[in-house]
Parts: C-alpha cells; structure tokens; sequence
C-alpha cells in the first residue's frame, strides 16, 4: 500500500466497507419494505475506493460537492450512515431532515454544501466554492464529483474554462463507470475524457479507480498542487467495469449482500459478479492485496467487516425509527427572512 | 437631497457595496470605473453565463456575497439551470442549513430596437420558481436602495430587474445609509377613485398616465410600485384595492401567467367584494418583441394605454 500506513489503510477500508453496506441497506430499503423507497436511487456499489480515497487527501474545511450517486461521497467524507439512511427514505433524522432525499444528500457540517442531481449541475458550484476561498485567502480546496455524462453538458466546459482562467483551487473527479444515463456500452465514454481537460489547459491524468492506492497517489498529488496555487486539477478516475447490479434507477443485489469471501474466491461468488470481483471491485481488490501483502488477513478483515455490519445494522434502524417531518413543515425554508 | 440618475444611483450603491461590504465579489462586464479600485474583487469572466452565474452561487454558498452583472436580460436565459435548479433550492432542499447571498442583476425591456432576443422580461420566470426575491426598482432612490439591501442584507438570491429605459430617469437620492426594505409598495400618488399597480418602467408611465386623467377627467388615480414582486407587499395592494374599488395593473412583461396576472388572481380571490369594475391588465400582448420602431412602440404598453384602461373602468 506504499505510503500508506496499516492504521490508515484499515481506516479506509473500514469507510468503503461502510459505504458498501450502507448502499445494500439503501437497496433493502427499496425492495424489502412496500412505500418506504418509491423513487428511484443511484448507488456507489464498486466505486468506493474513489470517493474514499479523494476524501483521504483532503482537510476538514475543504468543500466537496457531488450528484445524484452521493451517498458514498457523503460517507466517505465522514458522513454517517444514520443521517445518510434516514435521509435516504424521507426522515427528520436525514442530514437535510428528510428535505434532500436521495438525490440531494448534502451535510453542509463536512463541507458538503448541496447536492445537484442536475448533471453537471454540481461542477460550476464547485468552482464557485473554490473562487471564494481564493477571494477570502484561505487555503481552502473544493471537490466536485462527477459521473462521465456531466461532459456532455456544458456547464461543465464553462466551469473547466473559468477555473482554469482564474487558476481555481478545485479537484475536478470525473468517475467514468461505463454508465451515463443507464446506458452500459464499455468504452463509449472513451479513456480519453481527460484530452478534453487537457485541451483547457487544465493538469490532468487518468486514474485507475479500481485500487485505493492509485486513487490515494493522484488525489494526493492533486491536492498538493492546488493548495500550491497552481490552478485546477482534473482526475479521470476509471471505475472499472460497471457493478452488475445496476439496473436503471433501481438495483438489485444478486447473490444478497456481498459476502467478503467472495473476493478471495470469486469462484464461490454468483456468476453474474465474477467478473466484476476480479477485475473492478474497488473493494474485493482492496482485500486481495492487503491478504496477499499481509497487511490483512481475511480473518481479521472479516472481523472488521462484522463491526461495520452491526454498524450499519444500528444505522438502519435508527432511520427507520425517525419519524417522518410534520406535512406542514414542507412550506418552511423557501426564505431565509 | 442630491438629484442623480437612475444609473448613477446604482453605481453609486455597488461602490458603498463594495466599501462597505469585504465579502462582496463583483462579477461581470460591464462595472466600468470602479474596475480599478476594486480590481481584487471584480472578476471578469468569458462569455459563459451558465458557468459564472454557477460559480456565483457556489461563492455565495461559502461565504461571498457575489453581485453579478449579466447585462441584457435575454442573457441570463443561457444560466437558468443554474439560477432556477440551483440557487434558488439551496436554502429549501438543506432544510434552512444554507444560505445563497447572490445578486443578479439584469436590464429587462423593451429599450428601442432590442428585437426578441435584447428586450426579455423574465420577471413571471423567477416569480414562478419560489426561492428567488425579485427587486424591480422604478426611480434613483429605489434602485439604490434596493440594490444595498440585496447586496449587504439578503439571505437569498435576489434577481435585480433594472430597465434600460429607466437608466437617464432623475430623482432624488438621500444621503447616508440609503437602504430599501424589500417587501415594502409605495404609494407614488394617492387617489380614491383607482389603483394603479405598477413597477419598474411602468411607475413613471403610471403617474404621467395619473396626472392626464386628473387634469383631463378629474379621475383620482392611486399609484402603487411594488418595488419588489417577491417579496410581495399584499397588504399594500388589498388596502389600495379597498381604498378604491377598482384597479388597474400595468406591467411591462407579456400578459400571459405576466405579472399583472398573478397580481388579478390574488385581488380577485382576497378583494372580490371590494370591486366595483372588473380588474384591468395593461401588458405586453402574447408575442416576442419585434424591431421595427413602428411594431415595437405598438407592443409596449404605455401612458396611453393605462388612461384608455382607467377610463373604461372608471366610466
Ligand atoms: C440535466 C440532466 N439530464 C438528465 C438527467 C437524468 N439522468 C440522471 S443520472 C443520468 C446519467 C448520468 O451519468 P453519469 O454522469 O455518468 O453519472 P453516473 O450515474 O454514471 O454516476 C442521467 C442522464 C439529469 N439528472 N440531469
Ligand atoms: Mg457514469
């Protein structure tokens, strides 16, 4: 894990482990329960090393804005499962007291102002955010994460532009997870987003997102550059072949809640996740490597996994015991007079 | 008190803005002379509306108050996703966590050869979508002191309606702290036989209109400017409408779901049994504004326009 140490390195795993059974839960929530998940929800499933590792490289203070695939940024960067869940379905208990839902989890208390479900629509904020901290002097970074169909639109090419122009302090993470719009056609989005940041003259590279470490290498990098003052920075961070579960806005969990073992043997996994597990799986590689470096043993990261499980478990139920806002709170918070 | 212009007013208000106020960011083109005094926090962007009105309102979400300058209204139809999916859902969708301080500023209107794509009147666009205050000054004073407040006081996304034809327009201005509260009509010209609502371009059209009618038909026209729509001083309204028993609304948008259509719903829903006429409108009719100076003075609602209106009602 190079620079990593072992203390980091469990604490990260620990948030992906989070971040994947907090998306189970979310999914449990949409096909276990009748009304309690209606609408449709995007999931982190397989990309968490992404999230996670941007995050490590940041400072409490810097700004991250995200979109409709939110809830592992959030935990990510430090969000905790109960208010993300209780958010998720509707509940005062939720970061926004149910307002957001899972479009718009935002936790203004980490730095995560508002959450655009708007493609696109987070990357000119997120630039906005960094010309304030340049304005007000401060070190402060922003974030933006991004699917690739946010560079189809263009909000994003006026964002890259002005940032650039203006040498903004902002970490442009576009994730390309073979998916823009429910669309599933491998490489269509092209390993070569990054030519277009690139061309605005903007630092840019392409970054396996498949392994923390790689993600850990860039973002640090990253970071130190535009705390540097040197002006924006674009991360293509390829998330590796798209998580098999994905199914239009409402997903399933083939095989259950993914079962640690199987990244050791994706043999004993589902056939539809095999190939998955052993190619793109931010988390079962994750697990391969720090097994087979000794960093990790199986043992003790499914231990590990049992704590996070219980965790989650709490969490859950912490939302489904909050209550729903009174109706008539829905006209409140349009003004702040 | 001074006499200034309309537009000396509001330049006068953005450099108090500016020494008054650190956090405030100016972003835009057309900020002429104070360009070099304030060069730090004057930002001058491409021509990419979508992106700074956006990072606008990620600054104003982290602790700027950016006022931004976009010119001609038409322009900012090029932002919207950012000023009507964005800025004005912060506040609601955090459940009050957030705050957006933003001002845009605008010129609307008809101006004289603007043709359909420089004479827009977005004020109905921003009035439908509820988290944004709209601030439609229509003298000196009111433009400067509404601008302060959006600029030192909001909360909230403020859409500065500013109207091409209003910038020579002379008038008072008091010295010192000069702001206007938003949500506050005033009565420009008391009159007990008719309202006259009107903002913005229309007011000066409206008094001209009301001093005709008094020398002409010794017809006592009440004359309300809004100066904001949203906030909106309804009591101001209903106590006019009370007052007078008929009304007039004239208003320089387009006449369907315009401004003068929200404001006849609400008067006939909370003041019907108050009416002795029916409500009147005074807008633009359903078309794009054309070039030709022949066509476009027909579209504009004018002075003549509100008397041949209050005649009708007041026969
Ligand atoms: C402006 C806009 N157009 C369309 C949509 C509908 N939509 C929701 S998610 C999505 C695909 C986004 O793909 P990508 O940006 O790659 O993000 P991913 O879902 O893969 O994380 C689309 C088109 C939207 N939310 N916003
Ligand atoms: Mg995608």
């Amino acid at each position: 894990m190079g620079e990593l140490s072992l203390e980091t390195t469990k604490a990260l795993l620990r948030r992906m482990l989070l971040i994947r059974r907090a998306e189970e839960q979310v999914i449990h929530f949409a096909t276990d329960y009748k009304e309690l998940l209606t609408g449709h929800y995007h999931v982190y499933i397989g990309q968490e090393a992404t999230g996670v590792g941007v995050c490590h490289a940041l400072q409490p203070g810097d700004y991250l804005f995200t979109t409709h695939r939110n809830h592992g940024h959030v935990i990510a960067r430090g969000g905790e499962s109960g208010p993300v869940l209780a958010e998720i379905i509707g509940r005062v208990g939720g970061y926004n007291r149910g307002r957001g839902g899972t479009f718009h989890v935002s936790a203004p208390h980490l730095g995560i102002l508002h959450t655009s479900a708007i493609v696109a629509g987070c990357v000119p904020l997120a630039a906005g955010a960094a010309l304030s901290a340049q304005q007000r002097g401060t070190s402060q970074i922003s974030v933006a994460f991004f699917g690739e169909g946010a560079m189809d639109e263009g909000a994003s090419y006026e964002a890259l532009s002005i940032a650039a122009l203006w040498t903004l302090p902002v970490l442009f993470v576009c994730e390309t997870n073979g998916m823009a719009g429910g669309r599933r056609e491998k490489g269509e989005s092209g390993p070569r987003l990054v030519d277009r940041a690139l061309a605005l003259g903007i630092t840019a590279e392409v970054v396996d997102g498949t392994r923390l470490a790689a993600v850990c290498d860039a973002a640090g990098r990253a970071v130190e550059r535009l705390r540097a003052g040197s002006g924006p920075v674009f991360l293509q961070v390829q998330t590796g072949n798209t998580w098999p579960g994905h199914s239009g806005g409402r997903a399933v969990l083939q095989g259950g809640d993914f079962d640690l073992t199987w990244a050791y043997d994706a043999a004993a996994a589902p056939q539809e996740l095999r190939e998955w597990i052993e190619t793109s799986d931010s988390v079962s590689i994750l697990l391969r490597d720090l097994d087979r470096s000794g960093v990790l043993s199986r043992a003790a990261a499914i231990e590990l996994d049992r704590e996070v499980r219980a965790e989650t478990q709490a969490a859950a139920k912490m939302a489904l015991e909050s209550p729903y806002p009174s109706p008539e709170g829905a006209l409140q918070h349009v003004f702040g007079r | 008190m001074p006499e200034m212009s309309y537009a000396e007013a509001l330049s006068q208000a953005l450099v108090e803005i500016m020494e008054q106020e650190p956090r405030a960011v100016l972003i835009g083109g057309a900020f002429g002379p104070l360009g070099k005094r304030f060069a730090n926090r004057i930002k001058q962007p491409p021509i990419a509306e979508l992106g700074y009105c956006g990072i606008a309102v990620g600054a104003a979400m982290t602790g700027l108050r950016p006022i931004v300058s976009l010119g001609t209204a038409s322009f900012i139809y090029e932002a919207l996703p950012q000023v009507l999916n964005e800025a004005s859902v912060a506040r609601y969708g955090s459940a009050g966590q957030l705050s957006v301080p933003v001002v845009f500023h605008v010129r609307v209107g008809i101006r004289g050869a603007g043709a359909m794509q420089h004479s827009a009147a977005p004020q109905p666009i921003f009035w439908n979508t509820p988290g944004l205050q709209i601030a439609v000054p229509s003298s000196p004073a009111d433009a400067k002191g509404l601008m302060l407040t959006a600029a030192l006081r909001s909360q909230d996304p403020t859409i500065f309606i500013d109207h091409t034809r209003l910038h020579r327009l002379r008038g008072p201005v008091p010295d010192g702290p000069t702001e206007v509260p938003f949500g506050v009509a005033q009565v420009k010209r008391e009159g007990k036989d008719v309202t006259v609502l009107a903002t913005s371009v229309m007011v000066p059209r409206a008094l001209e209109a009301a001093e005709q009618l008094a020398r002409e038909d010794g017809i006592a026209a009440e004359v309300v400017d809004l100066r904001t729509l949203v906030p909106l001083d309804k009591a101001a309204v209903l106590a006019s409408v009370a007052k007078t028993g008929r009304v007039l609304i004239a208003d320089e948008t387009q006449k369907s779901c315009g401004v003068g259509a929200e404001l006849a719903a609400l008067i006939c829903e909370e003041a019907f049994f108050h009416l002795k006429a029916p409500v009147r409108r005074v807008a633009i009719p359903d078309v794009p504004i054309p070039y030709s100076k022949s066509e476009e003075d027909y579209v504009t609602p004018g002075s003549h326009h509100i008397m041949a209106g209050v005649r009708e009602i007041c026969r």
